[in-house]
């Protein structure tokens, strides 16, 4: 069946370059504006602004008073500075903490949506409607900071699933959230995951109960609209025995001239035998050519394999940004666990990236891959950090890193900065890193062939990320292979 | 087809081509032959349009087209293939794609709509036979881990793919053992029109025996220094290069 291979592959294939062609020329094409009406809080960051965002979301005593002990602590931390990031100070107090767009009642269906929010999206090209059900992606979209719709709800239901904003799941599944909230990232875990769990206004939370396969893959969208507002969201993901689960995040802002503040934290947790596949495109505003604007993205994404032969895997896109500071990381505490992570970061003009994982490895026989692939262009420092450790009672640990920069000009810089910390003598830990550079003649060689110079560098970017894009879903592979052409559009020649 | 008129060239301020003449004719196959820095691949190259060299004197007219108006990949588009004598890899993209890409982008120079799949695939079928090139070869990335045949076999299915109209074969033969050599002269031959042009560049005459040329020309110093018919690779094959430069010292 030698014909039906090449076919279906030449298919794939076949849209991979049409996109790349559309796209080759593509400015950042989501920095619109909406105009809605916006209900923010007053500038600044005091006890009063949280208690002001609490009593906005009409939450328990308990969460205020979770959100206050996380301040107290923030304010004797001090913002990390060991990362390769080179910006100014960041203005704390010249920030809103909370901008919701404005609406007169809470939405009982996705037709009561706000018309201009509902254009928004699909100017994103995420149809709230249950048109999507063709694609079998269910959605929560967060703007600024609050969560305006969750599509599928009910479908998943009856399947024991929940997937809701994190708002409602404090106000309907109250025991769930506090079992679980801040059990992967403490609130002192660090500076910014402190400040998220002070201020946080919304993110999703996701409930596989045991022994379900959810039946579609979840996405969460991410939108920063309003000016000076920082957006500082929270997800919860917990996947029970048994169950599995594949969730997408993406993320999109206006062009800005100054910098805005995104803080998430993301958790996960994973029972026995269960598995959670967590799949991010990271598009947010990068800031102008001469590195004006843009969003300083500080993020704290961490899962646990809480169970014996559970699975974490993380991949991610990240174009955007003027500043990506992001280790998603997978603490190994069951036995045979298994933690993945598949990056792709993409820096151009004067972007910096500080991104890589850590895998702790707690559990017997527990395994960890970590692929990860730099691209930088222009005048962009690219850096991977990663830590691997092997604990003392990890008998029998293994990882496996491959870390890969390639360059494209002689103005960008790449880092490698791997930390290895192996306790017992039975760990295995192998890496391997790579440093190319698009040479003229794979340019020269393309052009030869009738291929303009833009398009062999997409051609090139995107045999250099095949591994890691393999491992995203199909819908979502496409849109990263868009971003991967359009960020690094001018790059070269 | 083609005219070379006075051709100079310079790499890093170093002059490689000092005054080069060449006509080529839709329907013939030129040999350049020359001693190791005769500027064999500087002429390939600059044909090309490799902007690493400098044209710093003279002309290329290409179907009445002056080739210097027209950057690398247009000059594909208008019809002009190189084989490369060292063909480059690209890792994760496969050499279908990178194929089909190239077929494309080509037909889109020329105002031609694009060719879907099935089309694609039909193409692809039909000239593999051509060279003998396996399908798993194809769905590899793009050279990378191939022997010297395979990447020279790929080349010549390239040009099978891409029909140009003038073909130029950097060295196609180094590298390669008799088999390979046959397997490639073949695939060439088949490819032969009477529309189309064929330019070696060579070092030895044993390719000639495969590719039968019309015309073969003595590259040295930067110019073509002797023109003759197949009998003069023969002479050049038993003599070595030896006799040209002593010609050519002894003219000068």
């Amino acid at each position: 069946m030698k014909s039906d291979e090449i076919q279906s592959e030449n298919i794939v294939v076949d849209e991979g370059l049409d996109i790349l062609e559309q796209t080759v020329r593509n400015e950042y094409k989501y920095g619109f504006v909406t105009d809605i009406e916006a209900d923010s809080a007053p500038k600044g960051l005091n006890e009063d602004t949280i208690r002001f965002i609490s009593a906005k979301k009409e939450e328990p005593e308990w969460m205020l008073e979770w959100r206050l002990k996380a301040f107290r602590q923030w304010l004797k931390m001090q913002e990390p500075h060991w990362a390769n990031l080179k910006y100014p100070a960041i203005d704390y107090q010249d920030i809103i903490y909370y901008s919701a767009p404005k609406q007169k009642e809470k939405p009982k269906s996705l037709d009561e949506i706000d018309p201009e929010l509902r254009k928004t999206f699909e100017k994103l090209g995420i149809s709230l409607d249950e048109q999507k059900r063709l694609t079998g992606v269910a959605v929560d979209a967060v703007i600024d900071s609050v969560s305006i719709a969750t599509t599928f709800k009910e479908q998943l239901a009856e399947q024991g699933i929940i997937f809701c904003s994190m708002s409602e799941a404090i106000q309907n599944h109250p025991e769930l959230v506090r079992q679980y909230l801040s059990s992967v990232v403490p609130v002192t875990d660090n500076y910014f995951a402190a400040l998220n769990a002070a201020v946080f206004s919304d993110g999703s939370f996701v409930y596989i109960p045991k022994g379900v396969r959810c039946p579609m893959e979840l996405s969460t969208y991410f939108r920063i609209n309003a000016e000076n507002t920082g957006q500082f969201e929270r997800t919860l993901i917990v996947a029970d025995e048994g169950s599995f689960v594949s969730y997408l995040e993406g993320c999109t802002a206006p062009m800005r001239d100054e910098n805005q503040l995104h803080a998430a934290v993301v958790e996960l947790v994973a029972m026995d035998n269960a598995e959670i596949k967590y799949s991010t495109v990271q598009n947010w505003y990068p800031g102008d050519k001469e590195g004006n604007g843009g969003i300083y993205n500080f993020v704290t994404k961490r899962g646990i394999c809480k169970g014996n032969h559970s699975k974490i895997s993380w991949t991610q896109v990240e174009t955007g940004s003027a500043i990506t500071w992001k280790y998603p990381s997978v603490i190994l505490k069951g036995d045979h666990s298994v933690g993945e992570f598949y990056s792709v970061a993409v820096t151009n003009n004067y972007q910096q990236a500080d991104t890589g994982t850590k895998m702790m490895h707690l559990g017997k026989n527990t395994r960890s891959r970590i692929v990860s692939k730099g691209i930088s262009a222009g005048f962009s420092q690219n850096s991977y950090r990663g830590l691997v450790h092997v604990g003392k009672n990890a008998t029998g640990a293994r990882n496996f890193s491959q870390c890969d920069s390639l360059l494209l000009g002689d103005k960008c810089g790449a880092h490698t900065f791997p930390y290895i910390e192996v306790k017992n003598k039975s760990g295995v830990v192998e890496h391997e890193a790579t440093t190319s550079k698009i040479g003229e003649d794979q340019i020269f060689y393309c052009n030869q062939r009738g291929i303009d110079t833009e398009t062999a560098v997409a051609l090139i970017v995107n045999g250099f990320a095949k591994e890691v894009m393999a491992h995203l879903p199909m819908e979502f592979a496409v849109e990263a292979q868009k971003l991967l052409a359009i960020s690094l559009e001018g790059s070269v020649g | 087809m083609l005219s070379i008129r006075n051709l100079h060239a310079n790499i890093d301020g170093k002059e490689i081509l000092r005054g080069i003449n060449l006509d080529i004719k839709a329907g013939e196959v030129h040999a350049i032959m020359g001693p190791n820095g005769s500027g064999k691949s500087t002429l390939s190259a600059v044909i090309a349009g490799r902007e690493d060299y400098e044209v710093t004197e003279g002309e290329i007219e290409f179907m009445g087209k002056n080739l210097m108006d027209f950057s690398p990949e247009e000059r594909a588009g208008e019809g002009i293939f190189l084989s490369f004598q060292y063909p480059i890899e690209i890792p994760g993209l496969t050499t279908t794609n990178f194929i089909k890409t190239a077929v494309n982008e080509i037909r889109k120079y020329r105002g031609q709509e694009p060719m879907d799949a099935v089309q694609f695939l039909k193409k692809m079928k039909e000239k593999m036979t051509l060279v003998n090139i396996d399908q798993s070869l194809l769905s590899r990335s793009l050279n990378e881990g191939f022997s010297g045949g395979e990447k020279k076999r790929n080349e010549i299915f390239q040009m099978a793919m891409l029909e140009p109209r003038l073909a130029i074969l950097d060295e196609t033969d180094s590298g390669l053992d008799i088999d390979a050599i046959r397997i490639v002269a073949n695939g060439v031959n088949k490819l032969r029109t009477k529309d189309n042009a064929v330019l070696l560049v060579t070092h030895y005459q044993r390719l000639l025996d495969y590719i039968i040329p019309d015309f073969v020309h003595v590259l040295y110093k930067g110019r073509i220094v002797k023109s003759g018919t197949k009998e003069l690779a023969y002479e050049l094959e038993e003599k070595g290069y030896d006799f040209i430069k002593a010609e050519v010292e002894q003219g000068a």
